[in-house]
């Protein structure tokens, strides 16, 4: 089967790529344009290491195929901090000590940016509910949804 | 003399069911030679199975651990945490 | 060996972890994110069979796929004689996992390796592994252990004749071994009990659920020597286990442990390691194998799921008299159930003097079982603590009351046998009961639970070293993955013994060629015995940058102390001599005798067992039988927190996965052996909006065989949940679940029944 080319933009770069056709976005993310820290857990959607923001829209990327993205907007974890400096809520996850080994990290994080923009000032319940595509096996969730609140305080206290 | 204390199971198997003995021993690997010429046998099942507590310290590698005459020693299940590569 | 532990700079905060930027970013690696050129994939053949004998295989036509570079079965694993080595804290034999990791004469279970794939692509090693052709002779098969017991159960192993049985047995069996724990008569002391609860319970195997699959990178040279990357949580232990199954010296491999995203005991063995080596000394390229979610649950090991039995006598004032136990677990297709310790835990938190506990370790076709924090602790524990419930009620004692009156305390004998030093379980109940929590309102179909749980911790082999650079920063490296913020609490250790600033030091964690034997990040032992090992090592470079302010300054070294961070006279008469920075001594280091460094290899003695209580309020609903985690409360005796945030995190986490094991998880087989859910969807792990905050009480009972007291932390907090959570199940319905998950259909006809 012939590859197929992409042009797509990613961390706002434009950016091409071949794949084939069944390759996921992720699997193109990942081995065809090396942006290895959004992570496969499961390959069905179900644990949300693989987030991405596909034109605006929180999207398991493994839910995704490469091809689906030409002439899209991919925003991956590697886009999240600007220069030298981590984003807000990077900051706070170190701070708050929100991750233990990191794997879900990225995607808690995509999957939580995309909640302060859309939402800024969350209930408990709703950081909850809007992470339950996250799944995290080290820490309880109980750090993770702490810091997404302070950070959310933070931003609009700011 | 030392106090040893082994296992029912270990007991049921190599000493007729007696668990408590008085034994005089250096340390952990001469014990284990002493009670193997009583019950022959349970020298091999000793060093394979067992971890060794000695006055309530547990050691998961205890053969040169030293024995003092009002020791009381237990021996029990390794928890797994040892190497048993060389026997 | 403690030192004051007053005026402690680092130890008890919670700085930000030295490896936390490369995590938030995405810039750490792990074990399926790196790339060497030229890499090949490699794939996985399973059984669809849970038990059956291989009669050929033929894989000539996936050798001829165009793309394909290499295919193996276990003709070219070393056939390896019968040796029993630990893995975690369960035990392994050789034989055995040269057996798991390619099956030989039989498959043992739906998931079983039988061949692999080197291939230039993923879509090319998919289409290889369809062109392997299998003869299967399917055998009947057994994935209960009950049933694998029985006389007429299908055998899996020919020549298993169950040990710890007099006499010898000379017909084969499913059942491995017996295990027996016993101290004082419990005849003897149930004749004295006022009142005497026995039931039975079932639990179901879980898995460890790392969100991180299996993943190995290997690239074998034509020189026989080779690297391996991968995820792991012990690059030592790994590098043996590779090591005899190919054959070669163990020097001849370089381990490096990549990133690891979780393990909590699962990964403490070998799976793909030797397959992605064996495939890459065949293709003469680097090959990577990376298990699928599928795979990660059809083949690697979960925990044993089990049979209990309990019996507990106590008299009218709660006095426990006697505590019987029986206890069947599985141990997967190969022996080496966590049995033993799971006897050994069943009534280890209290002061008994009449306890008999017989284990069995049962083989049955599931995949093989491997270490889950804990391991075998929570299962046994989960039917004492709720018989313990049963009691209370019973007898009207308040339950933490009741554990109160029983407590282990220093002097102890344990119920296994020696004596308790300093332990905090009493502290733990005190602080549990003096916990808002524990007297706060509930509501209509609400119930509260307690329960408590006790783990062993381990000490070990650990290395390491801890290097002066030439501007007086500091490298600490050791041979401990760390899964949990280890490398924060390195850091803080070896910056409270130098007296610096925990910024200036930096941990990393060696791979095998670059330090000393270490034992595998497991059993809590990380903070203890690699702390321990780190903070020797820094004492060396405390003594050495000592000696060196002497030789500058021209007086004794006994006339010199170290405070904070600098080389200081000892006192006026030592002379008038400005204080001497580590960055200065460090600068000159060349001309006072060398390089400043500490080594230190050690095997900690003396790590302290350690106590939880927990508390959780739910709500039933009788509708539908769903049980919501309303509210919950940890409390540990961690002998002293080195890093604050990540203990506290270790418990939490910890919890959460009882609360899954407690309401949601297991393996569900069809009736042809074969698991129907293997993947996160219906394997069920507790997402977000399951939980509420997770309430953590460290208490500190200090360890004396530490220098900072530390107890090892990350697995009591598994122990109590099963429990916790059934009993306050019990509290709002009245109704005593034994089978485990209580997962809504289970609750609601549990509920249904008692209308």
């Amino acid at each position: 089967m012939a590859k197929i080319h992409v042009t797509t933009t990613v961390n706002g770069e434009p950016s091409e790529f071949l794949c084939d056709p069944q390759q996921t976005l992720l699997d193109v993310l990942r081995d065809e344009l090396r942006l290895t820290g959004s992570k496969e857990g499961c390959a069905t959607g179900d644990c949300g290491a693989c987030s991405i923001m596909l034109d605006g829209r929180l999207v398991c990327s493994c839910l995704v195929l490469g091809v689906e993205s030409e002439g899209l907007e991919v925003e991956t974890i590697e886009g999240m901090s600007s220069g030298d400096q981590l984003h807000p809520l990077q900051q706070k996850f170190l701070e708050e000590a929100a991750l233990q080994c990191g794997i879900c990290t990225p995607g808690f994080l995509v999957a939580a940016k995309a909640l302060l923009e859309k939402n800024p000032n969350p209930t408990e319940t709703e950081v909850r509910y809007w992470l339950a595509g996250n799944l995290c096996r080290c820490t309880g969730y109980d750090k993770i949804i702490r810091a997404v609140l302070d950070c959310a305080a933070d931003l609009r206290g700011a | 003399m030392a106090r040893i204390i082994l296992t029912s199971g270990l007991s049921n198997q190599f000493t007729s069911g007696q668990t408590e003995l008085e034994i005089d021993a250096v340390d952990v690997r001469g014990l284990i030679l002493l009670l193997d010429e009583s019950f022959p046998g349970i020298g091999d099942e000793l060093k394979r199975e067992m971890a060794v507590a000695i006055d309530g310290q547990i050691y998961q590698e205890p053969f040169l651990e030293k024995i003092s005459t009002n020791s009381e020693v237990y021996f029990l299940p390794r928890i797994g945490g040892g190497k048993n590569i060389l026997t | 060996m403690s030192s004051d532990n007053k005026d402690l700079k680092w130890v008890g905060k919670s700085p930000v972890r030295p490896d936390g930027n490369d995590k938030v970013t995405g810039r750490a690696k792990f074990g399926a994110d790196l790339m060497l050129p030229g890499m090949l994939v490699g794939k996985v053949l399973r059984s669809p069979h849970a038990h059956a004998i291989i009669k050929s295989i033929d894989t000539s036509k996936a050798e001829a796929l165009p793309g394909v570079k290499a295919v193996i079965t276990s003709a070219d694993v070393t056939d390896l004689s019968s040796e029993w080595v630990p893995a975690g804290e369960v035990q392994i034999n050789f034989r055995d996992l040269a057996r798991n990791v390619m099956a030989n004469e039989k498959v043992l279970y739906n998931g079983h390796a039988v061949a692999a794939v080197a291939a230039t692509n993923n879509a090319i090693a998919n289409a290889a592994l369809e062109l392997i052709s299998i003869d299967y002779e399917v055998l009947p098969h057994v994935i209960d252990v009950e049933d694998a017991m029985a006389e007429d159960a299908p055998i899996l192993h020919e020549d298993m004749f169950t040990q710890g049985v007099t006499p010898k047995p000379d017909k084969p069996s499913n059942v491995f071994k017996h295990v027996d724990i016993a101290v004082g008569d419990v005849e003897a002391g149930f004749a004295q009990a006022d009142l005497i609860v026995e039931k039975s319970f079932k639990t179901a195997p879980v898995h460890q659920g790392y969100i991180e699959p299996h993943a190995a990178v290997a690239s074998f040279g034509e020189d026989g020597k080779a690297e391996l990357w991968c995820s792991t949580q012990g690059q030592f232990v790994v590098r043996l286990y590779c090591a005899k199954l190919l054959g070669m010296d163990v020097s001849n491999l370089r381990v490096t442990p990549s990133e690891i995203g979780g393990g909590f005991g699962g990964k403490t063995t070998v799976y793909l390691e030797p397959v992605a080596l064996l495939l890459s000394r065949k293709a003469g390229r680097p090959v990577r194998a990376v298990m699928t979610r599928e795979e990660v649950f059809r083949a690697s090991g979960p925990t044993s799921g089990a049979v209990t039995w309990v019996k507990i006598g106590v008299k009218n004032d709660g006095t426990i008299v006697a505590g019987e136990a029986i206890l069947k677990y599985q141990a997967g297709a190969f022996a080496g159930s966590p049995i033993q310790p799971g006897c050994m835990c069943a009534f280890a938190p209290y002061d008994i003097e009449n306890v008999k506990v017989k284990g069995y370790d049962v083989v049955v076709n599931r995949p093989k079982v491997a270490a889950y924090r804990a391991p075998g602790a929570p299962i046994s524990e989960h039917a004492v603590e709720s018989v313990l419930d049963d009691i209370a009620k019973q007898i009207s004692i308040d339950p933490l009351e009741l554990r109160e009156k029983n407590a282990a305390t220093e002097g102890t004998n344990a119920a296994y046998g020696p004596k308790f030093g300093p332990i905090g379980f009493v502290e733990t109940l005190a602080a549990a009961k003096a916990h808002p929590h524990y007297s706060a309102p509930l509501g209509p179909n609400q119930g509260r639970g307690v329960a408590c749980g006790f783990w062993f911790n381990i000490g070990g082999d650990s290395c390491a070293a801890v290097n002066v650079a030439e501007d007086g920063s500091i490298v600490v490296s050791t041979g401990s993955p760390d899964i949990g913020g280890s490398r924060a609490s390195m850091a803080i250790m070896a910056a409270e013994t130098l007296g610096i600033d925990v910024a200036d030091v930096h941990p990393n964690v060696a791979d095998t060629s670059s330090l000393g034997y270490t034992f595998l990040t497991g059993g809590s032992r990380v903070t203890f015995a690699t702390g321990m090992a780190v903070i020797e090592a820094a004492k060396q470079v405390v003594e050495t940058l000592r000696e060196r302010a002497a030789k500058i300054w021209d007086i004794s070294v006994d006339a010199v102390i170290w405070e904070d961070g600098y080389a200081k006279p000892a006192g006026t008469n030592a002379g008038d001599f400005e204080p001497l920075s580590l960055g200065e001594i460090a600068s000159t280091a060349g001309k006072t005798g060398g390089p400043i460094s500490g080594n230190a290899a050690l095997n900690a003695q003396g790590a302290g067992p350690a106590f939880g209580t927990h508390i959780c309020d739910v709500e039933v609903d009788p509708e539908t039988g769903r049980v919501t985690v309303l509210r919950y409360t940890a409390v540990q005796d961690c002998g002293k927190a080195i890093h604050k945030g990540y203990v506290e995190g270790q418990i939490q986490g910890g919890a959460v996965q009882g609360i899954g094991w407690a309401l949601n998880e297991e393996y569900i087989y069809d009736d042809k052996g074969r698991l129907d859910n293997a993947g996160f969807l219906d394997y069920r792990i507790p997402v977000a909006s399951d939980l509420p905050m997770i309430d953590t009480v460290v208490v500190e009972v200090a360890n004396p065989n530490h220098p900072y007291g530390v107890r090892g932390v990350g697995e009591v907090p598994i122990v109590p949940p099963m429990a916790t959570v059934a009993n306050a199940i019990e509290s709002a319905t009245g109704i005593r679940m034994t089978e485990l998950p209580m997962s809504p259909p289970k609750v609601l006809a549990a509920i249904d029944g008692a209308k």
